[in-house]
């Protein structure tokens, strides 16, 4: 079922603001990681509200589906979208980073209810995602997993080796989802360490591959959709996003992997992502059903 | 009986260790539907063919991807499962380092990792396949339980053991067979625990493993030929390891020597001086183990031998030890 016009600007309108709240979360902190969080964003929005079967009243249902996202210094975004979805109060984003603090660049299992897993040392996620799926195979639950990987740390073998292992195990019930900003912390993917061809990396290793725009919930929706209907192979969305998207001095630029926003920077970033925020509801009110 | 064992003490020493372990994982497979199995291409030489047999939609082969094995363990765990990952030692303490640190231990989930071919027991495998750092490694990792038993009817117990307590576990056992220690399993076995194996005063030796057996040896013919009562603890546990019964052995004997088929440095010994430095009483120390070099290719009785852990090498260090004339020093009226 594709998204109805009415989906499309709710979905909008929760990543705007999922968006602006990192911005203030960063703020708040005096850094964090706006990167590879607002590429992030439109993704964990289309799973946490519209296709995730996940009742953040109940968040340790074992029936409900699972998010492992192995790009773990993301901790920022996932934070600020707990606190949308009333995981933790919004205040407690005030003391993210702080010492002694729940919360931080990457997040702990144990102590943020409804994480599903901790990560943050890159590649992990992918075997983590894994041993989920086939957990659900042994228990005879129904649950999906979806997998959240950025492309930079595809550089690890150990994302391969889990690669190779759901396909081989016919994982259909994990849907592996990159973020494909095209940036790592050095710089350029393709420059740093060659990915292409990536979505034939993919399909070398038993995957359907789908490349989409990882900014436009329609397309998004879509893929998502296709990839719970599999049944012979495991599929892997191949997100196309911008590393900073919506913040006009961020976006694009592989130097804001992780950097400080002072008040300036915070209000300029505000002003632009409300700019953007306009933009894309201009383009569902054009493209939206 | 006690342990819960399914094969008597007799019939163990027919078994290979890891034979054991495989027989006990099929046990807590028919005891709870949430066991299974993991290896990484090594189901025949970690013993665990009769799990997949039994129970072949709790068996999963993942290829030789030893990240991949832990990590797929502790999403597993996540899960809701008990997942008992064995590869050899070796490679589930480096290879695998970072998925049992993060995956596993900062986690806190219930998995467990069998360690087989630990130590120098695949002798002729040479350096790249014998495990002589696994203990350094895995001592230092928060929430890990550490064991490495003496025997088979020891493995049996404390895979029994671990199967029924949450949180990660890392069990090291044999390649092949190891002499029995034990000919029963009521001798009290528990995690954290050392185990007084005899008794004596001039001396404490506190071994691991396959050099409980030596070290037992050792003790009867230091008995007989020399007329010195040298105590044997079985520390089998060496995360948390038992103070109490460190400290004793300091207050008593005045004397330790520390035996494993590992390091040095980082091992059961250094594990052992932490607490006697911090015990704040003077003490003769000596650690034998792999002297900070890389074994040789060898059957695993000679290596033992190499390395001064078999009976006689035991005995030549005790007799040194014992000369140390340390009790003369002025300052031995300080100490309460």
């Amino acid at each position: 079922m594709a998204l109805t016009k009415q989906e499309w600007l709710s979905l909008e309108k929760e990543a705007h603001e999922l968006r602006k709240l990192c911005l203030q979360t960063t703020n708040w902190a005096g850094s964090g990681h706006m990167g590879g969080s607002l590429s992030s964003v439109d993704i964990l929005v289309s799973l946490y509200y519209k296709y995730m079967n996940f009742d953040p009243k109940n968040p340790e249902d074992p029936d409900r589906d699972r998010c492992v996202v192995s790009k773990g210094h993301i901790g920022l975004a996932l934070a600020s979208l707990f606190a949308k979805l009333g995981l933790i109060e919004v205040e407690q984003l005030k003391t993210f980073n702080l010492t002694g603090s729940k919360l931080g660049i990457h997040l702990d299992s144990n102590k943020v209810k409804g994480l599903d897993t901790s990560t943050g040392s890159l590649g992990h996620g992918s075997a983590l995602a894994l041993g989920l799926t086939l957990a659900a195979r042994v228990n005879g639950k129904k649950y999906k997993t979806f997998l959240l990987l950025g492309d930079g740390e595809c550089d690890e073998g150990s994302v391969w080796e889990a690669a190779m292992a759901t396909s081989n195990f016919k994982a259909t019930n994990l849907i592996t989802i990159v973020d494909r900003n095209k940036m790592m912390i050095d710089g350029k993917t393709e420059e740093v360490m060659q990915l292409e061809p990536f979505a034939d990396k993919w399909k070398a290793f038993g995957f359907d591959t789908i490349e989409v725009d990882g900014h436009n919930f329609s397309d998004l929706s879509n893929a998502i959709e296709y990839a719970l209907n599999a049944k012979d192979k495991p599929i892997c969305i191949i997100a196309n996003t911008v590393k900073g998207e919506g913040i006009s001095y961020m976006a694009g630029n592989y130097k804001w992997h992780y950097g400080a926003v002072d008040e300036e920077k915070f209000n300029t970033g505000n002003k632009d992502l409300d700019e953007y925020y306009k933009n894309r509801i201009a383009r569902v009110e054009k493209e939206g059903k | 009986m006690a342990g819960g064992l399914s094969f008597t003490a007799v019939e163990s020493t027919k078994l290979a260790t890891a034979e054991i372990y495989g027989k006990t994982l099929c046990e807590l497979g028919a005891e709870n539907p949430n066991v299974v199995a993991l290896t990484a291409d090594l189901a025949g030489s970690t013993k665990i063919g009769d799990f997949k047999e039994k129970f072949p939609n709790r068996f999963f082969n993942v290829g030789i991807a030893e990240q991949n094995l832990m990590g797929i363990a502790a999403g597993m765990a996540k899960g809701g499962l008990v997942p008992f990952a064995s590869t050899f030692s070796v490679f589930a303490s480096l290879r695998a380092l970072d998925q049992v640190h993060t995956d596993i231990c900062y986690q806190n989930v219930n998995v467990k990792i069998i360690g087989t071919h630990s130590g120098t027991s695949f002798g002729q495998g040479g350096s790249t396949h014998h495990a002589i750092e696994d203990f350094a490694v895995i001592r230092g990792l928060v929430n890990m339980t550490l064991i490495c038993p003496a025997d088979g009817i020891e493995t049996g117990l404390a895979v029994k053991a671990a199967a029924r307590t949450q949180g990660p576990f890392y069990i090291r056992i044999n390649r092949g067979f190891d002499q029995t220690v034990y000919n029963t399993e009521d001798y009290g076995f528990e995690v954290g625990k050392a185990v007084e194996m005899f008794e004596g005063t001039d001396l404490t030796i506190i071994a691991c493993g396959s050099c409980v057996y030596q070290a037992v040896q050792a003790a009867r013919i230091l008995q007989y030929d020399h007329k010195l009562n040298v105590r044997v603890l079985n520390m089998h546990t060496i995360k948390p390891i038992d103070k109490e019964a460190i400290v004793k052995a300091v207050k008593e004997t005045r004397r330790i020597i520390t035996v494993e088929d590992h390091s040095v440095i980082g091992g059961l010994g250094s594990a052992v001086a932490e607490v006697v430095v911090e015990s704040g009483k003077a003490c003769a120390f000596r650690k034998l183990g792999l002297q900070d070099k890389f074994s040789a290719i060898g059957l695993h009785e000679d290596l033992m031998a190499m390395h001064e852990l078999d009976a006689a090498g035991i005995v030549k260090n005790v007799l040194e030890v014992m000369k140390a004339d340390f009790e003369v020093d002025e300052d031995w009226g300080d100490e309460v």
